[in-house]
């Protein structure tokens, strides 16, 4: 019946078994190593710029923030500067509430009709959570990599690493941005499949990325702790990469290639779907202004004259009514 | 009320929030009576020169259309994608995390899974990525994309006059992404060929025309306000004089042309006029009415921004040629939000005005220093604080009090505390509703953005449940039965949706419970409130 998640997860399946027979079956380290990383690289700038550009150039005519809260108003009556800005500050901090702990969607609430005569609303923390742990768990697991494309590795980045690993579980030390990544994802997953208005909503595209991520992730954590690489030869690969000196070290297995070339697909086929929210977000127009438009006048870059009804074509339509009612006019009778 | 409508009981019981067997692009739109407005009536937008005009109905298989009605909305929507960062960033960033499905009025009354936000917008971003986005056109289906038919086009139409454009969604989205906003642009697409409703484009022309949306002509206008003051004589004894288009007055006044119109908006009106006359016998507070500028409403919005613009010109256009001031708005929803997020943007700077100062307490409005114009909320609450008005809340002692904040001036503006504490300081007993009902998370009435027609009552009374669920739960704790707004779409559309839902519940607006309250210089013994009903025995009665 709901054909949608199973097409994206064979799509991802296919994208594993593809990278795998590539390396292993048919010799391709140089395709899968050096060729689509560089595609795919210059597919997400490429894409990624003109998306956002593609934005910027759209006009922004008027101020429509969402106030969600009191206003500037009275002096003794309280702002909310954060929910109801009126400053560039105020915008600041809402914004970065909204992008760092998601303020919005920490408001959530679900509604029940209690016993068929009452409706209830409660608050709903878990879609917040989940997409807070995995944000969260995705940068630190993000930053935490780039010690393959770094020589030194930058003295922060070590400290992250340090932190992630701070329960000293396993050997190698378990990340626990991984374990939290891949939880997160499977939660996401498994609210869209099992909730039936989300699954009603769902398109391909939403199980797409899902399933990519949790690829990315198992093979990530297959790579660490399981099915061991060489992880000084994986280095030199990256470190050939980003310093235009690409390489193929013969030690690198190849589930190596198949987490490399899903990060690929990641990476180019992010501006070009639903991920670029991480970019909209900064230019969301009912977020990102100021409610400010009674103390500071907003230009609409394309505002043209329009047809109005004037004083005077109503006047002229209704003088004789208005003398004979007593309301002045303009122009007496003639 | 419609006389097909099931019980209230009943009503509740049917409503099932299951979403169908099948997928949502292949449940076709059933255009289903009680749910949508009719549509409008050719005059109407002849006189305001939008295209097509004919004679049609939604129930038509032909609507009409024009021959290349494809190629127009096409190219209409490619222009608004230039034009409005808005609309292109809502369309390309939404992840369907369905944090917003639950928080619609329309859904959560009918069940309609088409009516969750973020199948509303699909409707238009399934043929935006057919149009515009390369993975779209690559992918089709797969990419949720989907071509314009006249099924898809038929399914814009019945949704699109199903939102009321609330934005109680877009406090939720963690993108801000903005219902109202694809609401707003998609039915200006539908008006690109003809395709509106007549609640809406009848009360547009008769604006243009006569200056309000009711068609209410110059003298019938003053003949109205003059009714009003027989009325209030007849309650307090006092006579009034307000005055109408006199050029050289400090303060235009603009409100609702509904308030003028019918009860209890009637009331509201007293109110002010009441006010007004007290200020002036106090303090020689000088205000006018207008005739031409007799509308703070503006269906003009739920047509196009174009439309908006055109109505909204006559505020400034008055303002500038009796030569006042500043100017003070009435109590209005939607009025608020196009006077806050667009009038001086659209028809500014008004430069011939000055920055609003209260000539009665000094009060600078800062918050108001570059659009001129004051809410009588802002402006009243000022005058209470300032002790500038002599009040006695006793006469509103019968009242248990409950407040709903409207739509607009909660979300689109931000005037929450203002009215509230006008109400705390003219009535002893006010009660609030659960917290996730109001304030930013308010309830619609319903009726919003062009819907409070009469033949759609079955989707009024769905979309009001959750705002008349919560004024039951008030009433039933702590028997709250005044329903108090500032707004004159909630005062037409409430009564009726009380009446079905909480009968015992009443809907007044604000100045009518400060008018109550305001003892009035050289007023007679007050034994009645506004409305002709006895007042509550005071303490000085019981007494005797």
């Amino acid at each position: 019946m709901n054909v949608k998640y199973l097409y994206s997860l064979i799509l991802v399946i296919a994208l594993f078994l593809m990278a795998y027979a590539g390396v292993e079956m048919a010799g391709l380290q140089i395709v899968f190593g050096i060729i689509v990383p560089y595609v795919a690289v210059a597919i997400f700038l490429w894409g990624f710029i003109s998306k956002i550009l593609g934005w910027a150039n759209s006009a922004v005519p008027f101020r429509i923030p969402t106030t969600s809260g009191q206003q500037k108003s009275l002096d003794w009556i309280k702002q909310n500067k954060i929910d109801n800005p009126s400053t560039t500050a105020g915008v600041v901090v809402r914004m970065a509430l909204e992008i760092l702990v998601f303020r919005s969607l920490f408001r959530n609430t679900k509604m029940a009709l209690h016993k068929g005569v009452k409706l209830i609303y409660s608050w709903e923390i878990w879609l917040w959570v989940g997409a807070l742990a995995f944000h969260w768990a995705f940068f630190v697991t993000v930053t935490r990599h780039l010690r393959f494309f770094t020589d030194p590795v930058p003295f922060p980045i070590t400290i992250l690493e340090n932190v992630d690993s701070f329960f000293q579980v396993g050997l190698p030390l378990v990340f626990q941005s991984g374990v939290v990544l891949l939880a997160a994802l499977l939660f996401l997953f498994l609210r869209r499949l099992f909730e039936p208005q989300v699954r009603y909503i769902s398109l391909a595209a939403d199980y797409f990325p899902l399933f990519l991520l949790i690829g990315i992730a198992l093979s990530g954590i297959l790579m660490r702790y399981f099915i061991k690489t060489d992880i000084v030869a994986a280095k030199e690969l990256a470190m050939g990469l980003v310093t235009f000196k690409p390489c193929i070290p013969e030690t690198v297995g190849s589930i190596f290639y198949i987490h490399l070339f899903l990060v690929c697909t990641l990476l180019a086929y992010f501006p070009y779907s639903k991920l670029m929210h991480f970019g909209g977000v900064f230019l969301s127009p009912t977020r990102n202004l100021a409610n400010n438009t009674r103390m500071q006048r907003h230009v609409n870059p394309w505002n043209y004259p329009v047809k109005t009804h004037t004083y005077e074509e109503y006047e002229d339509d209704f003088r004789e009514k208005m003398i004979e009612a007593g309301l002045p006019v303009d122009k007496d009778k003639e | 009320m419609a006389e097909d409508l099931p019980k209230a009981e009943e009503f509740l019981t049917n409503i099932d929030h299951k979403v169908p067997d099948t997928a949502w692009m292949d449940t076709p739109t059933e255009i289903r009576k009680g749910m949508y407005c009719y549509a409008s009536n050719p005059k109407s937008v002849e006189t305001l020169g939008l295209p097509n005009a004919r004679k049609w109905s939604a129930t038509d298989d032909d609507w009409q259309l024009p021959e290349n009605w494809q190629e127009i909305i096409h190219n209409g929507f490619k222009e608004r994608l230039e034009r409005f960062r808005s609309l292109k960033v809502f369309m390309d960033i939404c992840v369907r995390c369905g944090a917003c499905a639950d928080k619609c009025h329309f859904y959560i009354g009918t069940g309609d899974p088409k009516n969750m936000p973020v199948l509303r917008a699909e409707l238009l971003r399934s043929v935006y990525r057919n149009d515009f986005t390369k993975i779209g056109k690559l992918l089709g289906r797969a990419a949720g994309a989907r071509k314009m038919t006249l099924d898809v086009l038929k399914e814009w139409w019945y949704y699109l006059f199903q939102c009321s454009e609330c934005r109680r969604c877009s406090v939720f989205c963690p993108y801000g992404i903005d219902t109202a906003e694809i609401t707003i642009m998609g039915r200006e697409l539908l008006n690109l060929i003809g395709l509106n409703i007549d609640w809406i484009a009848t009360p547009v022309a008769n604006c243009f025309r006569t200056g309000n949306h009711l068609g209410i002509q110059p003298h019938a206008f003053k003949d109205m306000l003059d009714f009003f003051v027989e009325d209030i004589e007849e309650v307090t004894g006092v006579q009034l004089e307000p005055s109408f288009n006199r050029k050289g007055a400090d303060i235009l006044f603009i409100t609702p042309s509904g308030d003028v119109f019918a009860d209890p908006g009637t009331y509201t009106c007293m109110g002010y006029m009441m006010l007004f006359h007290y200020l002036k016998e106090k303090y020689g507070f000088d205000i006018t009415w207008s005739t031409y500028a007799s509308e703070g409403g503006n269906f003009g919005f739920f047509t196009s921004h174009e439309t908006m613009k055109r109505l909204n010109a006559k505020m400034y256009a008055e303002a500038k040629r009796l030569g006042v001031k500043w100017i003070l708005g009435g109590e209005c929803g939607h009025m608020w939000r196009v006077i806050n997020q667009y009038m001086d943007t659209m028809n500014g700077p008004a430069d011939f005005l000055e920055e609003p100062v209260s000539p009665i307490t000094g009060t600078k409005f800062e918050n108001a220093k570059s659009t001129k114009m004051v809410h009588i909320a802002e402006f009243t609450a000022d005058l209470i604080k300032h002790n500038k008005l002599e009040l006695d809340p006793r006469r509103n002692d019968h009242l248990k009090i409950t407040y709903h904040d409207s739509c607009n001036p909660a979300r689109g503006m931000g005037l929450l505390d203002e009215p509230r504490y006008v109400i705390k300081k003219v009535a002893k007993h006010f009660y609030e509703m659960p917290a996730n009902t109001i304030r930013e998370q308010t309830f619609c009435c319903g009726s919003g953005a062009g819907l409070n027609a009469g033949e759609n009552m079955e989707l009024r009374m769905a979309g009001g449940l959750p705002r008349a669920n919560a004024v039951r739960s008030v009433h039933e704790k702590h028997g709250v039965n005044m329903l108090a707004c500032v707004c004159a779409i909630d005062r037409a559309a409430l009564p009726p949706l009380m009446e079905y839902w909480v009968p015992e519940v009443d809907v007044t607006g604000l100045h009518e419970l400060v008018a109550n309250a305001l003892i009035m210089p050289g007023e007679n013994d007050r034994t009645t409130d506004l409305r002709g009903e006895d007042l509550p025995e005071t303490e000085d009665d019981a007494d005797e």
